[in-house]
């Protein structure tokens, strides 16, 4: 058990964090390495089953889980309503399609601005409407390398939502400065989580990709949860507006 | 769905071959344009177009443009 006592500046001791998409990838890492550095955690996510399965690996605590489909605005605000007063978030809800350019159409287009993009943006509007942000807390969005830095075959519309979230934080981290609300993202390269589940990329060509990173591989969810932990702990309290680059290399070349 | 209306989708992904060399038997592998790009491309049409999800590694084990148009018939 960590104390307070002890110098710890990376501790998440004494703050309650949520944790969006916290049902699988990078959301479920985020949620078991907070609960592991001492935050109370609250997690929401679509899927009950699998928001159930994070829950019941979190570090024993007082955390809790709401299930909840946040493009739906009623849900958001109905959450929102119910989640006790918080020291920071962690948007990890994410979708990615790949989609050559030409294929684009409005639906699909809207449909990942409205999960990667709107869905976070007006989850944090609700909370602080509500004021269950309190003074000090850190807004963290786990964003990408693509649409801030590059991007990658048919990943356009991906790209356009991430460089979105890019925009707006900097914009969010000068309003919310006065009340000493910190707001940052994470920008990882590719990260083994399944994305590459429809298929359209094979495994012969996901190789070759891996092989594009100095490092040599894709980074793993805990990589990402970790920063996301640094971002969140007093350690970076003097950080806001930021991108947090973790590509293994991959934009250096 | 029909194989010559197949065809034209198919040959639609290209934007240097002639129309005159695709038919059923062409291995569009061996076509000069084809490349990991025109892959995707294929992938993605046949989903918007024939609402069929057809992935990189089932659309490596066909050669043949007529392979592929009874594959997604199937």
């Amino acid at each position: 058990m960590i104390s307070e006592q002890v110098y710890a500046p990376f501790s998440l001791c004494n703050k309650k964090i949520l944790v969006t998409g916290a049902s699988s990838g990078i959301g479920r890492a985020v949620a078991i390495e907070c609960s592991k550095n001492g935050a109370t955690v609250i997690l929401t996510a679509r899927d009950k089953a699998r928001l159930e399965q994070t829950y019941n690996s979190l570090t024993a605590g007082d955390h809790a889980s709401y299930c909840a489909d946040l493009t739906d605005e009623s849900e958001v605000q109905s959450l929102a309503g119910q989640v006790p007063q918080v020291d920071g978030i962690v948007h990890c809800a994410g979708i990615m399609e790949t989609l050559l350019f030409q294929f684009v159409k409005k639906e699909q287009l809207q449909q990942i601005m409205e999960v990667n993009f709107l869905s976070p943006v007006l989850l944090t509007q609700h909370l602080l409407e509500q004021k269950k942000l309190r003074k000090n807390s850190s807004i963290v969005f786990i964003s990408s390398i693509a649409g801030v830095t590059c991007s990658g075959i048919g990943n356009s519309m991906y790209s356009a939502s991430k460089g979105a979230i890019n925009g707006i934080i900097k914009g969010m981290a000068l309003d919310l400065a006065p009340k000493n609300i910190r707001v940052n993202s994470v920008i990882p390269g590719m990260i083994e989580t399944g994305f590459f589940k429809e298929g359209l990329i094979s495994e012969s060509q996901v190789a070759e990709d891996k092989n594009r990173y100095p490092l040599k591989r894709y980074g793993k969810p805990e990589e990402v949860a970790f920063a996301a932990i640094y971002l969140l702990s007093d350690a970076a309290g003097w950080v806001t507006g930021s991108n947090l680059l973790i590509d293994g290399g991959y934009t250096l070349l | 769905m029909e194989l010559n209306d197949f065809i034209k989708d198919f040959a639609d992904q290209f934007d240097e071959t002639d129309f005159s060399e695709f038919a059923a038997e062409t291995k569009f592998r061996e076509l000069e344009e084809w490349s990991s790009l025109t892959g995707l491309a294929l992938l993605n049409m046949i989903k918007a177009k024939y609402k069929i999800h057809v992935t990189a590694e089932q659309l490596l084990k066909i050669s043949t443009i007529g392979e592929l148009f009874n594959f997604i018939q199937q």
